[in-house]
């Protein structure tokens, strides 16, 4: 990741140290024009930080209320309550489709990522013959909306009779994914090529070059492609209504989808339930990014780098 | 670069090092595998196969019937169609300014943060993970017209704000004020362009007298543009295709079937032909002509472009 340099790590200051740093600027700059500046962008940003944050907090908050005050805004409920999380659990097979999403997720977030640095090993390592132009198809399937192979895709899993399965959800990235593979092949393009020359002389095996020396110094970018897609595995909608059908199949997004069926516009107006499924939905992918925000911020500002 | 000058002299080849260069070649192909069996299975011939379904009726049970360009025909006709691509185009009019403008506001605010930067930029880019199902349902949450949260903040400020989730006509600014809440990412990409501008370009214009607007317009923006126009394409084409939250908030097919023209985006009208109707043909033409339109879209930002975009030492 060539960015690295250029992204000091993300430890956060506390928010009250914010104004603080503001303050000690300002007194070294001297001039009550600059410091002024400088009230003026930290209160935007303590601004827009609350907008950004606040409904996370509205919605934690509005899980622990009773029916009746879920709408009611208040920011610590007035009466609070676990039962919505008892209910939600009674109403909906949870435990089953959190073990389901976290199968489709960790199989999805794998698979792809060995397929991937394979693939972009063979095409930062090797030299052949149509080279540039394979990796030029690489590069133009990323430009193919996936409507267009959304229905022959169904058809061979279909055939297959894999529908009603998890397979669908995660066994395409088997193959690899053309975003991580171009992901990756910077990287390995950034490791000095006499390492594997030399390893070459001693008798090292291809695949030993791959797996022993180039995959280890890699695991950076492999982080970033391993939480991208567990991330992106963990929020499929899409996937999960074309092929779940038996409630007992489905992941945590199709679930709660099925929950705004029953509780939503469409049914019984339960808003409760469908607060505190979001809670639940949300809550794993939120510990994931904490776990590693310092990947996810830095494959998202890599990933603009060819703009 | 030896192995490379190597390859350039067939003609001094001798036969151990040609076959040397055949098992590279083999190894290769090994490694490629994965990409190639996937490529050919799951985007090449799903390409041939959706143009030849374009061409057919399809309903899964029953074997293709080739009816020709029928499809195409019926899609022009088809007043869902034109519903579709108008709710699509107009979202997307609306939400890629939006989300530019924003993303960018953010950007210079964070690059002007000095320590406190790395803690909002997280904040900014926390609402990006939040799964798109959940995203709708706080739509519906938030958006409630008569007692959701954004109705009360406008209260305070006198205003009676409209039926977000049911007025037709506030169906689709309410999607995209709740979209920008996910801009985060965008935010990122912009602020790393930023942290890449050379600083003596600054203390140039600081010293010919140039404020913080000027600074912004003569500086910045010419050095940023050709990531504001990755993102403007990106953001455009991913607008374009917008289905999770939509569909989550107002389309259902479950023990009751519900759905909102206001808010039937072109995918969604897609997935509803070819997996709740079974159109797979249908569906199939739908989704060419989709990928033309990108196409189109795509094609005439990089004309636009070619006049906006600076591109600094040509190539990169």
């Amino acid at each position: 990741m060539t960015t690295t340099a250029r992204v000091p790590g993300v430890t956060a200051p506390p928010l009250a140290s914010a104004d603080a740093i503001a303050v000690d600027k300002s007194a070294k700059v001297g001039k009550s024009k600059r410091g002024w500046k400088r009230v003026l962008t930290v209160t935007l940003l303590v601004l827009f930080g609350v907008i950004f944050l606040y409904p996370f907090i509205w919605l934690v908050s509005a899980s622990f209320k009773p029916r009746s005050e879920v709408f009611d805004n208040a920011l610590i409920p007035n009466t609070f309550t676990l039962e919505n999380y008892v209910n939600v659990w009674l109403e909906a097979p949870l435990a089953l489709w959190l073990v389901n999403t976290v199968i489709v997720t960790v199989l999805a977030a794998v698979s792809v990522t060995i397929a991937s640095s394979m693939v972009a090993w063979g095409f930062a390592y090797f030299q052949f013959r149509g080279r540039n132009v394979l990796f030029g198809i690489v590069l133009g399937t990323m430009m193919l909306p996936g409507a267009v192979t959304l229905i022959p895709t169904f058809l061979i899993w279909n055939g297959l009779g894999a529908t009603g399965t998890l397979i669908p959800l995660w066994a395409g990235n088997l193959f690899g994914s053309a975003f991580y593979i171009f992901l990756l092949r910077q990287f390995f393009l950034t490791l000095p090529r006499d390492l594997f020359e030399a390893a070459r002389v001693d008798g090292a095996s291809n695949w030993k070059i791959f797996s022993r020396i180039a995959v280890p110094l890699t695991k950076p970018a492999l982080a970033v492609v391993l939480l991208f897609e567990a991330e992106a595995a963990w929020t499929d909608l899409m996937r999960g209504l074309i092929y779940l059908r038996d409630t007992a199949t489905f992941t945590v997004p199709r679930g709660l989808k099925a929950l705004v069926d029953q509780f939503g516009f469409g049914g019984e107006w339960h808003w409760e339930i469908l607060v505190t499924a979001s809670v639940i939905t949300t809550l794993p992918i939120i510990i994931l990014f904490f776990f590693g925000q310092k990947q996810f911020v830095e494959g998202v500002a890599s990933s603009g780098i060819k703009g | 670069m030896s192995a490379l000058t190597l390859d350039t002299r067939p003609s001094v080849e001798r036969p151990a090092r040609r076959r040397a260069r055949r098992r590279n070649v083999i190894a290769a192909l090994l490694f490629l595998s994965p990409w190639i069996v996937g490529f050919l299975i799951f985007t090449a011939w799903p390409i041939f196969y959706s143009a030849y379904l374009s061409l057919t009726n399809y309903d899964v049970i029953n074997s293709p019937d080739f009816v020709g360009i029928e499809n195409y025909q019926r899609m022009i006709e088809d007043p869902k169609v034109r519903l579709a691509l108008g709710n699509t185009l107009l979202y997307t009019l609306m939400k890629v300014p939006a989300y530019m403008l924003l993303s960018l506001a953010l950007a210079l605010l964070l690059d002007r943060a000095g320590r406190a930067s790395g803690f909002f930029r997280t904040v900014f880019f926390l609402p990006k993970m939040t799964p798109p199902v959940a995203v709708g349902v706080l739509f519906l949450l938030l958006f409630n017209g008569q007692s959701g949260l954004v109705n009360s903040v406008l209260g305070w400020f006198g205003i009676n704000g409209p039926s977000w989730t049911t007025d037709p006509a506030w169906v689709k600014p309410g999607l995209v004020l709740m979209s920008l809440w996910t801009v985060g990412a965008s935010v990122i990409i912009l602020l790393t362009a930023l942290r890449d501008v050379p600083k003596d370009l600054y203390e140039a214009a600081r010293i010919d007298g140039a404020g913080f607007w000027q600074q912004t317009k003569s500086v910045t923006l010419p050095m940023i543009s050709p990531t504001l126009f990755f993102l403007v394409i990106v953001n455009t084409i991913g607008a374009f295709q917008t289905f999770d939250e939509a569909y989550t908030a107002f389309f259902g097919s479950g023990n009751t079937t519900y759905s909102n023209d206001a808010a039937l985006f072109y995918v969604i009208y897609l997935f509803q032909q070819a997996f709740q109707f079974l159109h797979m043909g249908y569906a199939s033409a739908l989704a060419w002509l989709l990928f033309l339109i990108i196409m189109i879209i795509t094609v005439i930002q990089v004309i636009v472009s070619r006049r906006l975009v600076h591109y600094e030492g040509g190539s990169r």
